[in-house]
């Protein structure tokens, strides 16, 4: 036998606004002027949201929080993608999502600040608690997407990790299930390229994480995570193959954490503050805005506007949760199991 | 001598043990360029190479298996899990291989390896930051477990586990982190595994505890004649000074942060009860979080047994 190919892959990269907010005719999204005035909406929600939190954590009103700067495209663009009998699998750091899908803000904030009773879903929206240990989280969205499979549903599953998840086993695991049966899901990277102080060059040798979907034997691309279009494009096209029975998408949003780890991280311990300078330059939201002004429907007063009316609006929701009475000792035994042991019962009583 | 804190005192251990035996090496995330999450290998990688301080991917069970095949191999690996939760998905790395390549090789192959991790509860921090599972890897035979209570012992201990043959749990209390500064000497000491101290001489009752609760029953125990037991290392535990001291007092108080249903008191209760049941003067009880998940920063300090319920326990067992 001669040494012959056996196969030969390409991973692909999706822009469609690039730096000057010039929108690509051909790869531009259908959306209606509403709708795109609705995803800057929501990135300044999301951009307030961010700076309200850290604000609240460094006065001691919440605790440890880690910050979303810098993804907003990639959370609003995405989640902005999705039907409502759709199911999503979270890590802590898409908040933007949340916004997006219209999870109530009050009770984010409530979560950051110790509060466990705040992870409980709205009915109606298929949204999972926070997942902080991570990438545990895509085996359940493998499951979640078997479920729907065999119910015959219309929906779709999505999971959301970061870079630093897919070295662990568990993105493996699930991303092999969900090649071999083909299930209706879409796998989000929000690849901000740190993990803490750890690099993406020490998360992988690839020169993408998109391609690892290869691998598995589907589809993976890469988007420009600081385009609210593309990751829309990307997400909407990996929804509607999943609804028709095409399979699982991998998506990578090559972004960036503009901000620390988290309030109790100090990047400055171990990132050069040129490559941070680098990125604050590409700042979705300026992105967007270039493109809005392009077309005569922004001006900066627009965005002071946009940007009072997400200050009412979280402040509003900052209230909300200080005014939640915090929870009573028993609530300790709520939802360990449907009914208590006897054990738990008497120490209930005892506390 | 210096006063350090635990943080530091672990950090020296590390930087003496590195210094003189070449096969110590460190591998987790954040453990190079970060210092460590808790600065505990801060400035490590700069004085020994990051051939000696591996900053790794993200994927704990890779870290625990990769830890075992350098053991195996001669070298003397130290982990760093971030924090106790996650340890989790290390499960089978530690108990199906690292607990047992001594065994399954009939001594052929050994893992002199120490896991090392933030745990225990009380620093307000998000979910699976603050567990207190120890019991579970106490149940696992082949793996020692250790949990010191202060720098001074830290230092002791963790020397006496980087030359230990068998792989060993190291578990630091991370509300003690920067609590407590003691004088701690500069050079080698070592604390022995597998021995309990007298932390507190009285009379009246025993009280065992480990960790940050031995904080919590110093305090609580001010005004009774209390004899406390510092355990140190929970497996294999010191049965010899459990008993002694029990018997002398005739009373058995156990204060653990972990939730009571199979929690690490119970081996001690039932150890006492086979060996010294007819010492006792009254019943053994134990005081512990209840049987819940670890919960966030607005209930914790209703979670982890409190000086009330250490005295209460005092009380009862006095009053019998
Ligand atoms: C299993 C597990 N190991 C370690 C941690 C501690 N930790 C929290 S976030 C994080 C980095 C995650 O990086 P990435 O997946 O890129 O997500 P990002 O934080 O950048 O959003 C680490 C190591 C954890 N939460 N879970
Ligand atoms: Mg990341």
């Amino acid at each position: 036998m001669p040494l012959e190919s056996i196969g030969k892959f390409e991973t692909k990269r999706l822009g469609v606004l690039n730096e000057r907010g010039e929108a690509d005719p051909d790869l531009m999204p259908q959306l209606s002027e509403e709708e795109i005035r609705r995803m800057y909406e929501l990135m300044l929600l999301a951009r307030v949201f961010d700076e309200r939190a850290v604000a609240l954590q460094r006065e001691g009103r919440i605790g440890t929080y880690p910050p979303i700067l810098g993804q907003e495209a990639a959370q609003v663009g995405s989640a902005f993608a999705l039907s409502p009998g759709d199911w999503v699998f979270p890590s802590f750091r898409e908040m933007g999502v949340h916004l997006t899908l219209g999870f109530p803000i009050a009770q984010l904030l409530q979560y950051w600040g110790g509060d466990e009773r705040a992870q409980k879903a709205p009915e109606g929206l298929n949204i999972f608690p926070f997942c902080v240990a991570v990438g545990s989280q895509i085996p359940h969205a493998v499951g979640a997407a078997l479920a729907v499979r065999y119910r015959r549903d219309p929906a779709v599953v999505v999971t959301y990790f970061g870079d630093g998840a897919t070295s662990k086993g568990d993105f493996h695991e699930g991303m092999n299930m969900a090649g071999v049966f083909k299930l209706p899901m879409v796998f989000i990277c929000q690849n901000n390229q740190w993990a803490i102080s750890v690099p993406l060059k020490t998360q992988t040798a690839t020169t993408s994480l998109a391609q690892k979907a290869v691998a598995y034997g589907f589809e993976g691309v890469q988007v420009d995570g600081n385009d609210v279009f593309a990751v829309y494009r990307a997400t909407r096209e990996a929804l509607e193959k999943a609804r028709g029975g095409g399979g699982p998408t991998f998506i990578e949003c090559l972004t960036y954490r503009m901000a620390d780890h988290t309030t109790a991280d100090d990047a400055g311990r171990y990132r050069p503050p040129e490559e941070v300078a680098l990125w604050r330059e590409r700042d979705p939201i300026t992105r967007l805005e270039r493109f809005l002004e392009a077309r005569g429907a922004w001006t900066p007063q627009r965005r002071v506007e946009a940007k009072e009316k997400a200050a009412r609006v979280i402040d509003d929701a900052i209230r909300e949760m200080e005014n939640v009475l915090p929870p009573a000792p028993a609530e300790l035994f709520d939802g360990v199991l449907a009914a208590l042991t006897p054990r738990q019962t008497g120490q209930k009583k005892g506390l | 001598m210096a006063q350090l804190n635990m943080v530091q005192a672990i950090n020296q251990a590390l930087a003496y043990e590195m210094e003189h035996d070449d096969r110590v090496v460190l591998l987790g995330e954040d453990v190079g360029r970060d210092g460590g999450v808790f600065r505990v290998t801060e400035g490590l990688i700069e004085r020994f190479g990051s051939e000696r301080v591996l900053d790794t991917p993200l994927c704990e069970s890779g870290i625990m298996g990769a830890a075992i095949g350098m053991a195996a191999y001669g070298l003397r690996p130290v982990t760093e899990i971030q924090f106790m939760g996650f340890t989790y998905s290390a499960f089978e790395q530690l108990f199906a291989h690292a607990a047992r390549v001594r065994s399954r090789s009939r001594g052929r192959f050994t893992c002199p390896l120490v896991v090392r991790t933030p745990y225990g509860g009380g620093i307000k921090a998000p979910e699976l930051h603050e567990e207190s599972t120890e019991a579970l890897f106490c149940q696992v035979p082949g793996l020692k477990v250790v949990v010191p209570s202060g720098p001074y012992m830290a230092k002791g201990l963790l020397l006496s586990a980087l030359r230990d043959p068998d792989p060993v749990l190291f578990l630091e209390p991370t509300r003690l982190y920067r609590l407590i500064r003691e004088e701690v000497p500069e050079g080698e000491y070592v604390v022995e595994l597998g021995k309990a101290r007298v932390a507190r001489a009285g009379g009246a009752v025993t009280v065992v505890a480990w960790g940050s609760m031995l904080e919590r029953v110093l305090k609580a125990v001010d005004g009774y004649d209390a004899e406390v037991l510092d355990l140190l290392t929970l497996s294999p535990f010191d049965i010899g000074a459990v008993l002694a001291s029990v018997r002398k007092t005739g009373r058995l108080v156990i204060v653990h942060e972990a939730a009571k249903s199979c929690g690490f008191g119970a081996e001690i209760a039932a150890t006492v009860a086979e060996e010294a049941i007819l010492h006792l003067r009254a019943p053994i009880l134990r005081v512990t979080a209840p049987d819940v998940p670890v919960p966030l920063a607005k209930l914790i300090d209703h979670y982890l047994p409190g000086p009330q319920q250490i005295r209460g326990a005092l009380d009862e067992v006095l009053q019998y």
